[in-house]
């Protein structure tokens, strides 16, 4: 009986061979879908790559656009090269150079195309095109290469250049190829699926000689590339250029938003440097430099580096208070009783405390804060008030990414209870008096300049934020900008807290911490100033922070200012910020003075300050090193440091 | 090649052994073509060449043959178990000390000559399922014995699957043939093959359909059935394997969209829609159908394809091979390969079914399963109905292991079997 089950195997095993026999014949003799005309013609895949996506302003104005360039391609097997010499000459090229490159080529693959030169300028083409006939397995391609007209803005978008080795490797779907283009970093990276499109893929039919001949059956199995989407983004050029001509010889950011929208209008990381650096055949080499640069050019201040958000911080130490039932427009507390030294004197109400940057105030202000529970262990209720606390300040989207549309983005650090049982090595072995120094911004708290003007827009409106973006729209504005960034954020927060607070900021800018000339006429500038210790790190000066929006009743822009190494927060931050917001509001400088001031003034440290904590070397090595002529600059700012930083650093 | 220094030579069979010769030079040949370039006309006895390698790969093969045919015949059943658990140890060891190729942990490398342990456990898992149904007493349609036989199989197949060959281990179900012969209750080939029915069905339509179907079809089943049938359990069945199916479908939705890897994901899509993913898997398959629709009837003559010359089809001298046959021999070269594949595995059943013993029958019908398993889903990938999955061709593709171990397999059972024609003629 079982052995009949043979005749069952048998025959599965002729059915399979007949079904594949019937599949092949279709395949072989019956369709000729994969007839090559001559049966000597091969089919060739040629990939179209479509223009990338252009970036525009919030006023149309273009920011970054494509250059046609031309890449050329070789193919090792059908090289022939009757003079080597000439052709390096013709190329520009020495001999060393054109043996590695196509030593890598043979390496890739004898038969397929590699790249031999990219981005030839559309006359250095020209001057080489009619000798290229001369020389076979050479094959340009029509390529392109991002242009900056506006030559600013180099840290937010980023770059596009050749994909890594590791990207490659790690395509989730496999799209890009060796060599491909792709955008790195800012904005480039942020958006590349809708800038770089959708590459198109010819079939061609090629002999064996790799002579094209035709499209293969009419370009029916072709697909079209699509060509890349534009980028609107809410950028305002114009401001953004003067706000990098404010930060020339300065080491910070400024970031400008639109509070009703949350839209980005200025993003200045400085020093910065000429984007159109990193998009030529000469970027391995710029970026080298770029990366050895003691300033760090590279470095997207706004969005990565953190800073200790100084005084700025009492803003939101006040409203939370309120909000919590422990403080008043009308409470005053007076100097005693606080380790801090101020420089007021002292018995403020809450607007006067905010407008005098009160230290002891703001001590008595979290520490009421603090302990406001049912808890006698001062162990215990630190903890539950610090819990509080951060829960309540967590709202303001500090302690974690705002979910800015850029790549990278620091979390900062917002302490937790946690955080200190850690530190501390267990549980309720901290009390107020071991964190006091959160009460105005100073400890262990970690800010990006994007969470601080975040929380200026958050105040301009009065208690809601919408998550700061640089994306208007795709093509046209509004379209394919994701819906996170049309989300209204409450701070739970009531209106009226945020009334005297907003009260104090005039007053900090009318007659209060701020350098008088800050005060322009006619923008109603509110704000808060901010020290960042760094000093006592063993630098010589702090850095200057202002906070603030404009005008004070419907407010059209937000600004947050950092300048690093600048001392107090009243008039190199602050100056930088008023310029910008009258800048904006008014398309014009009225402040003329002012402007001059800032733009003469230079808080650039030495660069063998920046170096000595961790690797000390003599200052005029490192003199050499940032004036070598060799070493491209920073564009916007001046590579000497002037002599009054250079003597205040040596004392270290 | 092995017969004259055999001393058993006339009692191997013929046919079979004439089959492998065609077989092998036919692989050599197209090895070779594979990797001809017409510029540099290398020679095939070029050692620096696949082809060249490949034919030190034949003559060490003839070794191996050679001594297999010498050794007395009950060396195979006496150490069959031995033999399982030597692999099984092996392919522990891989996993510990192998090296990563291609990313799948399962090479011994020594110097430049790389092995697979995997490729032989299939020859040992075979001895060892002989060995254990050889048995008296032994029934498949015991739960029990059957149990005992599953463990034997999935055993090298876990092992397998965790050195990331996933390949290999669906060769292990081959032994579903064999298992059939041997009396495996016949309702479980039939669940077996509506479940890989119902897994294409999932992939091609939407799950709503499917579902609407099987509501339909077994609305319709209870319609049709005899009046007195319908009883509260029988429709209690059909509703249990209505939502069996349900269920099923679901799960080959989980498993295809959240447990496969990428890679292996697109291999099974592209099968249903070759437009998915047309740069990367696609683009293989399209490439081998292009180079075999290329090939027409007649071929473009040997050494004369321009579609596997230039790189354009993968693996050209290993997964793909069937490639250079088509476009070369076109469809009759096609019909004369998968002819001496259907030829040859007939041969193998028919002796299986004359041996003596239990053990070289089942271990005969391992051997066409093994074979047959190979032939079809290899050649089935290259002209696009079976998914990419790289296993070899046997005796065709490029590769020691592959060629070692395939040539063991055939002609362990030839010895068996020349031990039971000596026995008849006496």
């Amino acid at each position: 009986m079982l052995e009949n089950r043979r005749w069952v195997i048998i025959g599965i095993f002729c059915l399979v061979g007949l079904v594949y026999l019937a599949r092949l014949f279709y395949l072989q003799v019956l369709d000729d879908t994969y007839s090559l005309g001559a049966s000597k013609n091969s089919i060739k895949r040629v990939v179209e790559i479509p223009y990338r996506g252009q970036i525009y302003d919030r006023n149309n104005q273009l920011i970054v656009y494509n250059t046609p360039v031309y890449d050329l391609y070789v193919t090792p097997k059908q090289v022939r090269i009757p003079d080597t010499a000439t052709f390096c000459r013709m190329m520009d090229i020495s001999r060393p150079e054109f043996d590695s490159i196509m030593g890598l080529a043979v390496n890739y693959s004898r038969v397929k195309p590699s790249l031999f030169l990219r981005q030839l300028s559309k006359e250095d083409f020209a001057r080489i095109q009619d000798a290229l006939v001369d020389y076979r397995g050479f094959e340009p391609v029509i390529s392109s290469m991002r242009t900056y007209p506006a030559h600013t803005l180099s840290n937010a978008l980023g770059y596009v250049s050749e994909i890594s080795k590791k990207q490659l490797d790690n395509q989730d779907i496999v799209y890009y190829r060796q060599g491909d283009y792709i955008g790195h970093n800012g904005l480039e990276e942020q958006y590349e699926e809708q800038l770089r499109g959708k590459r198109g893929v010819k079939f061609m039919m090629q002999n064996v000689h790799g002579v094209n001949k035709g499209s293969w059956k009419n370009g029916e199995f072709d697909t079209l590339a699509v060509a890349g989407q534009n980028l609107i983004t809410g950028i305002d050029v114009e401001v953004q250029k003067y706000a990098d001509s404010l930060m020339q010889n300065k080491v910070g950011a400024v970031l400008a938003v639109e509070p009703s929208t949350g839209e980005i209008l200025v993003s200045v990381s400085a020093p910065t440097y000429d984007p159109n650096m990193l998009s030529s055949r000469f970027f391995s080499k710029n970026y080298r430099a770029l990366l050895k640069n003691p300033y760090k050019p590279l470095i997207n201040r706004p969005a990565t580096a953190s800073y200790r958000p100084g005084s700025t911080f009492k803003l939101i130490q006040a409203l939370i208070a309120q909000q919590q039932g422990t403080l008043f427009p009308n409470t005053v507390y007076g100097h005693g009783g606080s380790p801090m030294r101020c420089h007021c004197r002292g018995g403020n109400n809450l607007r006067g405390a905010v407008q005098n940057s009160c230290n002891p105030y703001f001590y008595n202000v979290f520490r009421k804060f603090i302990y406001h529970n049912g808890e006698h262990n001062v162990f215990k209720s630190s903890a539950i008030g610090l819990r509080e606390w951060h829960d309540m300040v967590e709202k303001f989207g500090i302690g974690d990414r705002l979910g800015v549309d850029l790549p990278f983005e620091r979390k900062g650090n917002l302490p937790t209870p946690e955080y200190y049982d850690k530190a501390y090595r267990g549980a309720l072995r901290w009390k107020f008096s071991n964190v006091y120094s959160l009460s105005i911004g100073e400890g262990e708290l970690l800010i990006t300049p994007m969470k601080l003007v975040n929380l200026a827009a958050t105040i301009a409106n009065r208690g809601w934020y919408i998550t700061p973006h640089y994306i208007k729209g795709f093509g046209k504005v509004g379209v394919g900008v994701p819906t996170e960034y049309s989300v209204k954020h409450q701070t739970d927060i009531d209106y009226k807290y945020y009334l005297p607070v907003i009260d104090g900021m005039r007053g900090a800018v009318a007659h209060g911490t701020v350098t008088p000339l800050a005060n322009i006429a006619g923008i109603d500038l509110c704000g808060k100033t901010g020290t960042a210790q760094n000093a006592k790190f063993g630098h010589k000066y702090d850095h200057s922070i202002f906070i603030g929006f404009a005008p004070m009743n419907d407010p059209k822009i937000a600004v947050a200012v950092f300048v690093e190494n600048a001392g107090w927060g009243g008039k190199a931050a602050a100056s930088v910020a008023a310029l910008v917001a009258e800048r904006y509001l008014k398309r014009k400088t009225e402040a003329t003075v002012l402007d001059a001031q800032v733009k003469a003034s230079n808080y650039m440290p030495p660069a063998q300050f920046l170096f000595d904590a961790r690797k000390p070397t003599t200052p005029k090595k490192d003199k050499d090193t940032t004036q070598k002529p060799s070493a491209p600059k920073p564009m916007m700012t001046a590579t000497k440091p002037k002599v009054v930083t250079v003597t205040g650093a040596s004392g270290n | 090649m092995a017969r004259q220094n055999d001393p058993f030579s006339q009692n191997i069979d013929w046919l079979t052994l004439l089959l492998y010769l065609c077989l092998v030079t036919l692989g050599w040949l197209n090895v070779y073509a594979a990797v001809y370039t017409p510029e540099s006309h290398t020679s095939p006895f070029d050692m620096s060449t696949n082809a060249g390698k490949q034919l030190m790969w034949i003559g060490t093969t003839v070794i191996l043959i050679i001594c297999i045919l010498v050794v007395n015949h009950t060396f195979f059943d006496t150490f069959a178990f031995v033999f399982y658990g030597f692999m099984i140890l092996m392919l522990i060891l891989v996993l510990v000390a192998g090296s990563n190729i291609n990313g799948s942990r399962s090479w011994f490398k020594f110097g430049s000559f790389q092995i697979q342990p995997a490729e032989f456990t299939k020859v040992a898992t075979a001895l060892a399922l002989a060995k254990y149904l050889d048995v008296p007493g032994i029934n498949l349609s015991k739960q029990k014995d059957l149990l005992y036989v599953a463990g034997i199989i999935i055993l090298p197949c876990l092992l397998i699957i965790a050195s990331n060959e996933t390949g290999s281990t669906l060769v292990f179900a081959s032994f579903a043939i064999m298992l059939y012969r041997e009396g495996l209750p016949s309702w479980m080939p039939a669940v077996g093959l509506s479940a890989v029915a119902l897994f294409i069905l999932a992939l091609i339509f939407p799950k709503l359909y499917i579902f609407i179907g099987i509501g339909v079809l077994a609305v319709l089943v209870i319609l049709l059935m005899p009046r007195y049938n319908r009883t509260v359990a029988n429709l209690l069945a059909i509703g249990v394997v209505g939502i069996g199916m349900i269920i099923f479908v679901t799960g080959v939705d989980f498993f295809v969209n959240n447990v496969l890897q990428k890679h292996q994901r697109n291999r099974i899509k592209v099968l249903v829609d070759p437009t998915i993913d047309p740069l990367g898997v696609g683009w293989n398959v399209t490439q081998a159908k292009i180079a075999i629709g290329s090939g027409r009837l007649q071929g473009k003559g040997f050494l004369e394809g321009t579609q596997t010359k230039f790189d354009f089809v993968p693996e050209q001298s290993t997964d793909f091979i069937f490639c250079t046959i088509g476009e070369e021999h076109g469809f009759i070269g096609a019909l004369v390969v998968i002819s001496l594949f259907v030829a040859l595995l007939t041969r193998l059943v028919i002796l299986a079914e004359k041996q003596r013993t239990k053990f070289a029958r089942v271990y005969g019908y391992c051997v066409a399963g093994i074979i047959f398993f190979h032939v079809m889903v290899n050649i089935g990938m290259t002209i696009g109905l079976m998914p990419v999955i790289g296993i070899p061709l046997p005796f065709f593709s490029y590769g020691g292991s592959s060629l070692w171990s395939f040539s063991i397999l055939l002609f362990i059972f030839l010895k068996l079997d020349s031990r039971r024609v000596a026995f008849t003629r006496r």
